[in-house]
């Protein structure tokens, strides 16, 4: 019995280094396993495949370094969906983080497409506040909430811009969201007032609360949360990168964690029939 | 040199990362130090980034540029200055002014987009036919996404006792809440976990070339 | 007046924002346009408001040698050298008012406020997050008991979802036959994610749209006055 009650008082430094083991080994041991794509992460994917050459889609980049391992390589893959199918990005950001995140994310890409050009594939029109407002706003008057670029020079002189004066040019809006404002407020205007798809990439956090926008009005087109949304993409544009390479390290994790939680039920159930025979 | 400071950077990066860890064993001056920068860090990037993507290019630049057919700009300048007076407490009231604009805006853009989006669109998309399909797992799943969703409302509307028939409709409410926030605990610790890859590949990839991008 | 005016001011833009919906055509259309466009600036003023406060108490607090007072300074040196970069030399995109000179450039790799967000922003912020990710083992040890029938229900989802979403539920049960595909781990978790907890949260997510919907009345009615502050 004295076995089972020390199940309960397992000191905390010892979770803290082994959930560090679990997390290190594998990232530099590789151990393989298997990864399946889902619906909803497919659903993003065939969004992106299905729009024309020249299409131009908004890509929001509302998150910050804070979530950046589990979002930035999402953002990377859908970059390389779209430059691969020439499909012409024009990113904000609603968080000011996001505009490092963009540029980080672009500066990767762009090295592997140097036919992509700032202005004519790719704009970044930088950071503005106000979340839902500011949407709200951008879709009935793209060019007075964004006159500039994220360098301060307007936005006429930018091929990529001619036309845009509210969402009605665009294919499509992704929001990449660790938060308020984000993917919710874009379901809310982007699609729910304007008509127009929404897909999206969360962090693991939100993607439960989304995943009820994943319906038959198409709210959301389709959600990729977390890392495995992530690794998912990378699957499926065959570009294995950062995502794909942490699932095995993610694994372990959560295996560490689960034999954590039976240990410590496994005392409780031990000590409450113990106590119980006592009185 | 570039390469120097580089280096130099990745190993500032390095000593940050491990006096926000030391919080791990007990709180420390190292964790104390590395804290206060991270906020006064952040504070001025958000003031950067607010005046050079927000208050130059939608206020400053279209006033100065083109003053005749801007000029009304003048008065969210005003009320932005408004809202400064804040700061100082014998003239804090005036920053009112500004905040029920802001105020009023949110709530009525709110009091439509919530009504729409999470109200009736998502009473709509429970209203299936969850018998249209010929695949068991699908009829079975939609069955229990009304179930679920109605006993969920239910076991929220509380001006009423739970007893009776509505108590047990809102005892089954619970168990899919219940499921809801085991789901959300999962995707939770993934979350979590991510972030910790994230530094440990940094401090084995870019600090000790352990792992090779 | 001091509480009076903004009161109408509240209802006046809330209303006009809820009639812009049933009636886009001018003048209501235009003024809600307009009205978008002024939060955007108002709010940018807000940002400032929340730095220059943080200056603020900050500077009360070092000058009132409140405890840990010596850690304040740290905070206002690190805020003014950030701003000084940014403004002395400007960010990735945006110039600022010295253009920086390619000695610097080529010193750094990036101009001095993109260096300072690289190495020690970034680091800082994931750092700290990923801190959660100790606790949380810690504390899923140490209180997730399966003392009834709802934490019961609880932790089981969350063993299938934390097995199901990872990449080891796919290969536990990779063997299983497509016939007996239901048991594969990876679509427990699914059927998991997009039946009972979407109910779940839809539930949620409705409740709370209501509980929006009264707030924003209730503000835009004036019955609501916190924002408003005392006196």
């Amino acid at each position: 019995m004295k076995i089972f009650e020390r199940f309960l008082h397992i000191d905390r430094r010892i979770i803290f280094v082994l959930i560090f083991i679990g997390v290190a080994l594998p990232l530099i041991w590789t151990l393989g396993f298997n990864l399946e794509v889902t619906e909803n992460v497919e659903s993003v994917y065939n969004l992106m495949e299905e729009l024309e050459p020249g299409t131009r889609i908004l890509i929001s980049f509302d998150y910050g370094p804070s979530t950046k391992p589990e979002i930035q390589p999402m953002a990377i893959a859908l970059m390389e969906q779209a430059f691969t199918n020439r499909i012409r990005i024009i990113a904000i950001a609603l968080w000011p983080m996001g505009v490092q995140m963009c540029n980080e994310a672009f500066e990767k890409v762009s090295a592997e497409y140097p036919n992509i050009e700032y202005g004519i594939d790719f704009i970044n029109l930088g950071y503005k506040v106000g979340g839902m407002v500011t949407i709200n706003h951008m879709a009935k008057d793209f060019r007075s909430t964004f006159p500039t670029d994220g360098g301060g020079n307007p936005i006429d002189e930018f091929p990529i811009m001619k036309g845009i004066k509210n969402f009605d040019k665009l294919g499509c809006v992704i929001s990449l969201s660790a938060g308020d404002p984000g993917l919710k407020q874009w379901v809310m205007i982007a699609h729910d007032t304007f008509g127009k798809p929404v897909g999206g990439g969360t962090t693991a956090v939100q993607a439960p609360i989304m995943l009820a926008y994943v319906n038959e009005q198409q709210q959301l087109i389709g959600l990729l949360g977390g890392l495995k949304g992530a690794a998912e993409y990378e699957l499926l544009i065959n570009k294995p990168g950062f995502a794909t390479k942490g699932m095995d390290a993610q694994s372990v994790a959560h295996l560490i964690i689960i034999i954590f939680i039976l240990i410590g039920n496994i005392g409780y159930f031990a000590t409450r029939k113990k106590d119980t025979m006592k009185s | 040199m570039e390469i120097l400071m580089h280096r130099i950077g990745i190993w500032i990066g390095v000593f940050l990362t491990f006096a926000i860890f030391s919080f791990l064993y007990k709180d420390n001056p190292f964790y104390k130090i590395a804290e206060q920068i991270f906020i006064g860090i952040s504070a001025g990037y958000w003031f950067i980034y607010t005046i050079y993507n927000i208050l130059i290019p939608n206020l400053f630049v279209p006033v100065t540029t083109d003053f005749a057919h801007n000029f009304i700009l003048l008065i969210p300048a005003f009320l932005g200055i408004l809202m400064l007076c804040r700061l100082i407490p014998s003239i804090d009231w005036v920053s009112r002014y500004a905040l029920a604009v802001v105020v009023g805006t949110t709530a009525g853009l709110f009091f439509k987009r919530y009504l729409q989006s999470d109200v009736l669109n998502q009473l709509t998309a429970t209203m299936l036919n969850p018998f249209a399909s010929s695949n068991a797992a699908q009829i079975i799943g939609e069955l229990i996404l009304i179930i679920g969703t109605i006993t969920g409302i239910v076991y929220f509307f509380f001006s009423k006792k739970h007893e009776g028939a509505f108590g047990t409709t809102a005892r089954v409410g619970i168990y899919f809440l219940m499921v809801s926030f085991g789901a959300a605990f999962g995707y939770t610790v993934m979350a979590r976990i991510s972030l910790l890859i994230g530094r440990l590949n940094f401090l084995l990839g870019d600090w000790l070339g352990i792992i090779k991008p | 007046m001091k509480r009076q005016i903004p009161m109408l001011i509240t209802f006046f833009v809330g209303a006009l924002i809820i009639v812009s919906e049933f009636i886009p055509h001018k003048p209501f259309g235009n003024l809600s346009t307009s009205l978008g466009g002024w939060f955007l600036i108002i709010s940018g003023f807000a940002i400032i408001l929340g730095q220059l406060s943080l200056f603020k108490v900050n500077i009360i607090k070092i000058s009132r040698k409140a405890p840990n007072w010596p850690y304040f300074i740290i905070a206002l040196v690190s805020f003014s050298i950030m701003v000084t970069c940014g403004i002395l030399w400007g960010t990735q995109k945006q110039p600022g008012l010295i253009p920086i000179s390619d000695k610097m450039l080529n010193f750094f790799g990036y101009k001095p406020f993109d260096y300072i967000f690289k190495y020690m922003f970034e680091n800082l912020s994931a750092t700290m997050f990923s801190l959660l990710a100790f606790f949380m083992a810690s504390a899923s040890y140490r209180a997730f008991r399966a003392r009834n029938a709802e934490s019961t229900l609880l932790l089981v989802a969350a063993v299938f979802v934390m097995l199901g979403r990872t990449t080891i539920g796919s290969t536990l049960t990779c063997w299983i036959p497509e016939s007996l595909g239901f048991l594969h781990l990876p679509n427990i978790a699914s059927f998991i994610m997009k039946y009972p907890n979407t109910a779940g949260q839809r539930a949620i997510m409705i409740c709370a749209g209501f509980g929006v919907i009264g707030s924003s009345l209730r503000i835009i009615l004036g019955i609501e006055r916190s924002y408003l502050g005392g006196k």
